[in-house]
């Protein structure tokens, strides 16, 4: 993959980073998306938990994620930030949905079910967070 | 339980200012409870039940508690944003019911529009949940999470930019009605649409006011009501729930609404044709939309059709909703517009809603309330009222 863009200030807010949710963060540095999945009811989930949310089973899995997804929905916020900037949940092939940002697509909100692949961009503190763009 | 066993809403009380830089936030909550209080005919040592939410300063009740100078033997502080008040209400009439306390006073106030808020930009109230690692980097603020539940609701229902516009052309009709309103003038729907876009598809147009300002209702038990001289409400039917997004089944176009709508009218014995006239909480258009649709009043995804064409106007239809202009053109006291459904609910149970917008010989009221965000995570609250 491409070298992360790093911009002179990046428009993305550092994320607080726990024992919990560190390990998704390192894997993001590797540029490797990766997912929560349940072994006890086979279901998977974001963002990711020690405990299933679906059977509070503790028998928790990662998943690598393929990348690629489609919009489920999103929306461009025009005014009243510096730079304006496209929030959507992706699906993910592997069936589970996030929250994310858009990106390379103009001005434009994407529709819904537009196909994508994420890319990885880096907070202000220097934290790598997966993204997504056209596929 | 009988009717006349509930416990009734005896006072009700709208700040009317907009803006208030001269005042703090702890005095408006003062003024809003004194105007409650004055408003049932009541004095504040008859208070022993207190509720407030986050726009309270201070820890839970603790502050505004001693601020008041009340001696409450039953508080609560449950905090589910603009949908907590009517929670309050619910919960203050269990209360009452199960003996805990007789006179329950909930306030709420705060100055957003002093203090430069704006639902472009993010809440702080959460950085520390557990999902906001997840969410804050993206920038996720009130506006454009609402705004995906748009986007979502016109893909799989075809619901139009002009259909979300009506909404506002219905509140903006009510508003030219009310003197403390921030917005009176009349919009049509293409005024709507040529105002800018926000958060796509949304329009500024399409957002709540950002206000100063507060209100207090008082819930008592029946008997000190009908010591009262005020017309009696019952609080009949009410219902709470929270909804969020599951990451492997994902809905942002059905809300909470569902779930307290459907108990709120089965505790009542009521269905939504029996209800003439709702308060339906509106942070933006596509909430009211949402609600509609969730509370039964219409079937999902024909909310579209069912807000058009100036349906929900007092006096067009068979239902209207938010008589007082709503959050849409009158006021968001706090950023959180509960507290307002209830008391337009009251007023037009008492029959003392403007009489441009009245609804003759009203005798049932819904209003629905939704706190937090659609897109993401949400409290919804439920209240079905009758009028003695």
């Amino acid at each position: 993959m491409n070298e992360p863009e790093r911009k002179a200030a990046s428009i993305y807010s550092d994320p607080l980073l726990n024992p919990e949710n560190q390990f998704w963060f390192e894997s993001a540095a590797e540029e490797r998306l990766i997912y929560r999945y349940c072994i006890a009811c086979n279901r998977a989930h974001h963002p990711p938990r020690s405990v299933c949310p679906h059977c509070h089973s503790d028998r928790l899995k990662w998943g690598v994620s393929s990348g690629r997804g489609a919009v489920y929905s999103s929306s461009m916020l025009r005014r009243g930030v510096s730079e304006p900037y496209c929030i959507a949940y992706v699906t993910l092939d592997e069936g589970v949905t996030m929250m994310t940002n858009l990106i390379g697509f103009g001005s434009e909100t994407p529709a819904v079910g537009i196909r994508v692949r994420v890319r990885f961009v880096l907070t202000e503190g220097g934290i790598h967070i997966p993204v997504f763009e056209r596929d | 339980m009988n009717r006349k066993e509930r416990a009734c809403i005896v006072g009700a009380y709208e700040h009317p200012t907009r803006h208030a830089p001269d005042k703090s936030v702890a005095q408006l909550h003062a003024e809003v409870a004194h105007g409650a209080l004055k408003d049932a005919g009541l004095d504040a040592r008859d208070v022993d039940g207190y509720f407030c939410a986050g726009d309270a300063p201070g820890l839970g009740p603790l502050s505004m508690v001693e601020y008041l100078g009340l001696k409450p033997r039953y508080f609560e502080s449950t905090d589910v944003g603009g949908s907590s008040y009517l929670v309050h209400v619910r919960h203050a009439a269990q209360a009452i019911e199960a003996g805990h306390c007789n006179v329950a006073l909930i306030t709420m106030a705060g100055r957003p529009r002093s203090e430069g808020s704006s639902g472009t930009k993010a809440r702080t109230y959460n950085f520390l949940a557990p999902e906001a690692p997840f969410e804050t980097p993206y920038g996720l603020v009130p506006i454009n999470s609402y705004a995906m539940a748009a986007q979502r609701h016109m893909h799989e229902f075809g619901t139009t930019p002009e259909q979300l516009a009506w909404v506002k052309v219905t509140a903006s009709h009510h508003a030219q009605h009310n003197p403390n309103a921030m917005l009176r003038d009349v919009v049509t729907v293409e005024d709507v649409l040529a105002s800018p876009l926000i958060a796509d598809p949304l329009h500024r147009m399409e957002c709540c006011v950002v206000s100063d300002g507060g209100g207090a209702v008082i819930v008592a038990r029946p008997e000190i009501a009908a010591s009262l001289k005020r017309p009696l409400v019952r609080v009949i039917g009410s219902g709470e729930a929270i909804g969020y997004v599951d990451s492997s089944a994902m809905n942002i176009t059905t809300s909470a609404a569902s779930q307290s709508g459907a108990a709120a009218f089965a505790e009542a014995g009521l269905s939504p044709q029996d209800i003439r006239y709702a308060s339906i909480y509106d942070s933006f258009t596509i909430t009211v939309l949402i609600q509609l649709e969730d509370l039964g009043f219409c079937e999902k995804g024909q909310g579209g059709r069912y807000v058009a064409d100036g349906q929900l106007i007092a006096g067009q239809g068979r239902l209207a909703i938010n008589t007082d202009g709503g959050g849409l053109c009158n006021n968001h006291p706090a950023n959180r517009g509960g507290m307002t459904k209830i008391i337009e609910a009251v007023r037009q149970l008492r029959g003392e809603a403007h009489p441009a917008v009245q609804i003759p010989d009203c005798g049932i009221a819904l209003a629905q309330g939704m706190g937090g965000m659609l897109g993401s995570r949400h409290g919804s609250a439920t209240l079905i009222m009758e009028r003695e």
